[in-house]
């Protein structure tokens, strides 16, 4: 009990005076995560508005799909990732396993079908309003999903935030494939499995409380560009 | 039918195929068994107003978006012109909805949506946007998203945009169902100078008082069926069917 109020207090002091370690692991999750979740939202936001407006044989069979890969384990995304970038993989002549590129990869296909489901389910809610309105302006599907896209932006923030959680809270899959690497590939999951296992609380609760305030500050920023957004774009 | 039988100029698009008259023919639509909408023919061409009468389910709305090509019949078919409905010609043919569907952007942003649509160059869609917005009493508002916009100012808005396009035929589905009567007055004002501009119109409405004051043909529609269809005068004066009988006696009681 006496360790974790004492790792409690030397964790705010690490906070406090900024520490360089801390500062660096935060900085490369951030960076990690971010790219992320941009690139998965540059692919799963058009497949997802695609799915929500173009008819096909075997859509029913792709929704599935793509709903459970919601619920990807990061350890078997990161064991794929790892077979494919491992030296004797397909893509080992890339070299890029144990780099951040690797994670990045690896999150972001964790990450693509949580933004592509849910924008595919707010932009066919949007689509059942708009469908007959841009039939009769000539709007052919690739121009609808743009507007629809555009029209949604900030319900899909929402989806582009619970990729941005996923992404940060994983460990499993930049474990695997970025080795925790001091300076080089740790970020804060993963020096929060070591640094516990090393006995070294104070760093792991630090992390810990970063990570935490660092989702309630995202999810509290969307939710005032969602209110601002409320009250100049759509009542 | 009133006589004016001046042929609307070219609009500005490349071609100008008209898709006057609009027709249909054999036109069925069924759902889970029942048959929603029977009409063997119909035609509208010509000038002027026709408004599109019949109680709740008599497939008024139905038979709009189907001559619109927004709805595929279950049987039959729909000209427009020569030509089966088509992308290239779907601009020519307006439609405002019941409840207008607006674009989560500005009120401006709406029409220069419709414009650009339409293939206007960019460099003069703002200024046709704000006149069109002038003319419909909306720049005032030109800047405000246009879902805060009240009722009647949504209303205007989307027929405003609809006759941006300058549409060879206009379908107009209950447009002031549930505005005010200032509100009523003012879309009335808008269809009727897109009527004298030469316009075709076709308008659903249940209010006899606005059709009375709108229509220069009406057609009467009952279950499915187009019941009755004559010069405005005539139908009000003596309705030949006694389902319209009833339904305009009804009207004006109310």
């Amino acid at each position: 009990m006496q360790d974790f109020g004492g790792a409690f207090l030397e964790a705010f002091r690490l906070l406090v005076a900024f520490d360089s370690d801390l500062l660096a692991i935060v900085g490369l999750s951030l960076e990690v995560s971010l790219t992320a979740v941009a690139i998965a939202g540059l692919i799963g936001m058009p497949l997802g508005a695609l799915l929500a407006v173009v008819r096909f044989p075997g859509r029913g069979a792709c929704l599935v799909v793509l709903n459970a890969f919601m619920g990807l384990p990061p350890v078997v995304v990161g064991l794929v990732v790892y077979l494919l970038l491992s030296r004797a993989g397909p893509l080992g002549v890339l070299q890029l396993l144990y780099t951040p590129t690797a994670m990045i990869i690896a999150q972001c296909i964790l990450v693509t079908p949580i933004v592509a489901a849910l924008t595919r389910q707010t932009v066919e809610d949007l689509h059942a309003e708009y469908a007959e309105q841009l039939k009769s302006f000539g709007i052919g599907p690739l121009g609808s999903i743009a507007t629809l896209l555009w029209d949604g932006r900030y319900s899909l923030m929402t989806a582009l935030l619970a990729g941005f959680g996923r992404a940060t809270a994983e460990v499993g899959a930049v474990l695997i494939v970025g080795g925790n690497i001091n300076h080089v590939t740790r970020v804060m999951t993963t020096a929060i499995a070591l640094e516990t296992s090393k006995g070294n609380l104070a760093l792991a609760l630090g992390l810990g409380a970063v990570l935490i305030l660092l989702a309630v500050a995202i999810n509290a920023l969307v939710m005032l560009l969602r209110a601002s957004a409320a009250r100049v774009s759509y009542a | 039918m009133p006589d004016g039988s001046l042929s609307r100029p070219p609009a500005r698009q490349e071609e100008a195929t008209s898709i006057r008259p609009l027709r249909g023919l054999d036109l069925k639509v069924q759902r889970q068994g029942a048959l929603l909408l029977d009409v063997p023919e119909i035609a509208i061409d010509g000038e002027g107003l026709s408004v599109v009468m019949g109680a709740n389910g008599a497939g008024k709305s139905l038979l709009l978006k189907v001559l619109a090509g927004l709805i595929a019949p279950s049987r039959g078919r729909v000209l427009w012109g020569a030509s089966a409905p088509q992308r290239r010609l779907t601009l020519r043919l307006g439609f405002v909805f019941q409840k207008p569907v607006l674009l989560r952007r500005s009120a401006l942003a709406n029409v220069t949506y419709a414009l650009k649509a339409a293939g206007m160059a960019s460099g003069a869609v703002r200024e046709r946007a704000l006149a069109v917005l002038e003319e419909a009493r909306l720049a005032a508002v030109a800047k405000r998203p246009a879902r805060v916009l009240s009722g009647g100012e949504q209303q205007r808005l989307a027929l405003a945009r609809a006759l941006a396009l300058e549409p060879e035929v206009l379908f107009l589905d209950e447009p002031t169902a549930s505005l005010d009567p200032a509100s009523t007055l003012a879309i009335e004002e808008m269809v009727l100078r897109a009527r004298a501009a030469g316009t075709r119109i076709v308008l659903v409405c249940h209010d006899a008082g606005q059709a009375h004051r709108l229509a220069d043909e009406v057609i009467f529609m009952h279950a499915g069926r187009l019941i009755e269809r004559g010069p405005a005068a005539e139908v009000f004066a003596r309705p030949k069917s006694r389902q319209a009988r009833a339904y305009l006696a009804g009207e004006i009681v109310l």
